[in-house]
């Protein structure tokens, strides 16, 4: 049996994937967390120093951000399919629209087309003003969906 | 405008370990540049694991390695601190890393206009260089005018 499965499916049937998020190691690191806001699933990445990439500026990396967008489309996809595995990414795309302040990053996933073998999610990250993003990505994840 | 001179590699190889405090948490270390191209590495450290069954690492660790080496690369082209900030980032996984395996990633600045740096980047393991496990193409604003430590966006 797939332990990280059983997580999954704990996770979906409490609507909580705190634990989940827990049990990977890269989302501990950054700070990476999951809230529920509105009904919608939220990323969060709480602002630390070791997320700065410029610190002149100082501006959050690249990296971690798209990292917080990666890790929030494999949540949304996870939250909204039938898989029970990680799926695995196969491209992302990020624009980086605005330099991240030192301040909490969110990020929002939206499937965009759900199919048996491949999800399209794009994903938004934003600080203190939604409107106004830092950045966007297409994922693109094959996926494990149970035999019917 | 200040043009690096001999001890460009010191120089850009302290930029990319101590400048930049995310690259240096991943554990990055600056391998080599020359003309255009640059090389990074990113150590195997349990922490950048995305999935705890396989330990493979987070994608997101693959993408902060080729945004950073790709970065460098630019400065590597320009031959001047000027600062550059990540226009767009496409990035192809073509298979998982391997656990307990260093990564590197190579980044070539093929094209630099005004105000756009091109770059493409291919990472693998140091053993197996010609079997990819991500390869990207990324596009970079230039600050030209702006000094690094100034009000520029160096990502």
């Amino acid at each position: 049996m797939n332990p990280l499965a059983d997580i999954v499916r704990a996770a979906k049937e409490a609507g909580n994937f705190a634990v989940l998020v827990e049990a990977i190691p890269y989302l501990r690191f950054l700070g990476v967390t999951v809230e529920s806001i509105g009904g919608e699933l939220v990323g969060k990445m709480t602002y630390s120093p070791p997320l700065v990439g410029n610190a002149s500026l100082p501006a959050l990396h690249g990296g971690a951000i798209g990292a917080l967008l990666e890790s929030t489309a494999i949540l949304q996809t996870l939250w909204e399919t039938e898989t029970l595995a990680l799926p695995k990414i196969v491209t992302i795309t990020v624009d980086f629209l605005r330099s991240g302040r030192t301040v909490d990053t969110f990020a929002k996933g939206t499937i965009t087309k759900q199919g048996r073998r491949v999800v399209n999610v794009g994903v938004e990250a934003w600080q203190e003003d939604r409107a106004r993003p830092i950045a966007r990505a297409n994922a693109i994840f094959l996926v494990q969906l149970p035999e019917e | 405008m200040l043009v690096l001179g001999p001890e460009l590699e010191a120089q850009i190889a302290e930029a990319v370990a101590t400048f930049v405090p995310h690259n240096q948490a991943l554990g990055m270390r600056f391998v080599s540049c020359r003309e255009g191209e640059a090389i990074i590495a990113l150590p195997y450290d349990p922490k950048l694991v995305g999935n705890p069954l396989t330990r493979v690492i987070h994608g997101g660790a693959i993408t902060a390695l080729m945004d950073a080496t790709c970065g460098t690369a630019v400065f590597v082209k320009l031959r001047a601190p000027i600062p550059v900030a990540t226009l767009d980032l496409r990035i192809d996984y073509l298979k998982p890393a391997t656990p307990d395996k260093e990564v590197h990633a190579r980044a070539l600045c093929f094209k630099v206009t005004e105000k756009v740096a091109f770059v493409r980047c291919e990472a693998y393991h140091p053993d197996t260089a010609s079997d990819l496990v991500a390869v990207a193409n990324g596009t970079f604003i230039i600050f030209r005018g702006r000094a690094l430590a100034g009000r520029g966006k160096a990502r």
